[in-house]
């Protein structure tokens, strides 16, 4: 009995310590640095739709065109399995993005439709980033409520 | 002999007077009477005490169907949200005003019984009469869910639905935490924090009978639902304007264009469908809020 006890406390440690063993910095400086290049632009185009940064068409075009850029990089690389923040520090995703990868990559797709629709209509005038604005803050949201903790 | 008899008549008295003391009391029964409900007004008092945030099906896009099953852990167990749907077999049909104000402001049900305070009656217990009579002829148009309410899953003996009396007793008052003379836009965003919006019921942390402390109002808590912490919003702790505290109330984008997450993100969506000067409103009141000592 004692030696089953042990065995398998042996195999929990090993378990454990594969676990601890991977090595995500990568994916997460990756993921972590292509929400940051999401934010700048973000704060570029909010900037200009409530007036507090002068309105200028080339340059929201160009933020717009970013978004939509990082919204087609490739989100498996980013997301290994077990890169969860249960599983690892110094991250907020929640397991959700596993156990429910297909609802995961939908709300990245929304992002994408939204940033699309940014491009389109960014070097209009200011007045038309606020409508868009909109289903931008939706598609982070939308995604943080199920995925993100905090 | 006689010490015996006079001690058992002390504890049948005390006993007697605990029993009274920790009963359900509802509204006085003329308290609703003459109100008139507006269902257009309801919708915003709907939307500000943020019920569809707890009380619509976990992961649900639609906020309108109000048929419970959310989990709330904490150190007492697990509360599950009823369902709290117009549906007259599962949910709250054949209430009247009057049963679903003492719910609402007193944590009383139409048989009698206490309400758990994870139902946060001890903030609404400030709603004005009329925000509940409009809250309630809104009620009337919410789609109907036949999903039965679930049990909730407590530690002895908070399972004993009494000990809310007790909690009650020490806890339940209506007085305003941000005290002092304050204009009428402070006034609106007091109203919405301390009374619709039950900011404090996440933000605030909470003593040994999860009562919230509120010499430490706003000053942040453990996250319930997990890791974490649920920020913070005393002087020091939250350094955005008033300006980018309504920004984010409507749009979920912080000053540095993070986004909310989590349980924020369904108060954001309530936010975002109030008028600009609530907005306005609750910013000045976070902007208001004295600091707390021990913070940095």
């Amino acid at each position: 009995m004692k030696t089953k006890i042990f065995a398998i406390a042996t195999a929990t440690a090993l378990l454990a310590s594969t676990a601890v063993a991977q090595d995500f910095s990568a994916p997460l400086k990756a993921r972590q640095g292509q929400f940051r290049i999401i934010a700048l632009n973000l704060g570029i185009l909010g900037g200009m739709a409530q007036g507090k940064i002068a309105y200028d068409a080339d340059a929201a075009q160009r933020a717009a065109d970013s978004l939509a850029a990082v919204s087609q990089i490739d989100p498996a690389p980013l997301w290994p399995e077990d890169s969860d923040n249960e599983m690892t520090e110094g991250t907020r995703a929640l397991p959700a993005i596993w156990t429910d990868h297909d609802g995961f990559l939908d709300k990245w797709a929304t992002f994408g439709t939204a940033a699309a629709g940014m491009q389109s209509v960014a070097a209009n005038g200011q007045e038309a980033l606020g409508p868009a604005m909109g289903p931008l803050g939706a598609s982070c949201k939308g995604c943080h409520a199920t995925y993100r903790a905090k | 002999m006689l010490f015996l008899r006079i001690f058992f008549i002390v504890a049948l008295l005390a006993g007697a007077a605990a029993w009274w003391l920790t009963r359900a009391v509802p509204l006085p029964p003329t308290a609703m009477a003459y109100l008139e409900g507006d269902a257009v007004q309801g919708e915003a008092v709907f939307l500000a005490a943020g019920c569809a945030s707890c009380h619509s099906a976990a992961g649900s896009e639609d906020k309108r169907l109000l048929s419970g099953g959310q989990r709330f852990t904490s150190e007492f167990g697990t509360f599950v949200a009823p369902n709290i749907s117009p549906d007259p077999l599962h949910g709250l049909g054949g209430w009247t005003l009057d049963q679903f104000a003492s719910a609402v402001k007193r944590g009383v049900s139409p048989d009698g019984r206490h309400y758990y305070p994870a139902f946060p009656y001890a903030a609404y217990i400030r709603m004005t009469d009329q925000d509940v009579a409009d809250l309630w002829a809104f009620w009337q148009g919410l789609p109907h869910s036949a999903e039965p309410s679930q049990p909730h899953d407590l530690v002895f003996p908070f399972s004993i639905r009494r000990s809310a009396g007790i909690w009650k007793l020490l806890f339940l008052n209506d007085d305003w935490v941000m005290q002092g003379d304050l204009d009428p836009q402070l006034q609106r965003g007091r109203y919405l924090v301390e009374a619709l919006a039950h900011c404090g019921e996440c933000h605030t942390p909470r003593g040994p009978m999860g009562e919230l402390t509120t010499s430490r109002w706003l000053a942040g808590a453990p996250n319930p639902a997990g890791p974490g912490r649920v920020p913070g919003l005393t002087p020091g702790q939250l350094e955005w304007s008033a300006e980018e505290i309504a920004y984010y109330l409507e749009t979920g984008f912080t000053p540095d264009y993070d986004s909310a997450g989590g349980h924020m993100v369904d108060v954001i969506g309530n936010f975002a469908a109030l008028t600009a000067e609530d907005r306005a409103a609750v910013a000045a009141y976070v902007k208001a809020v004295p600091p707390v000592a021990g913070q940095p």
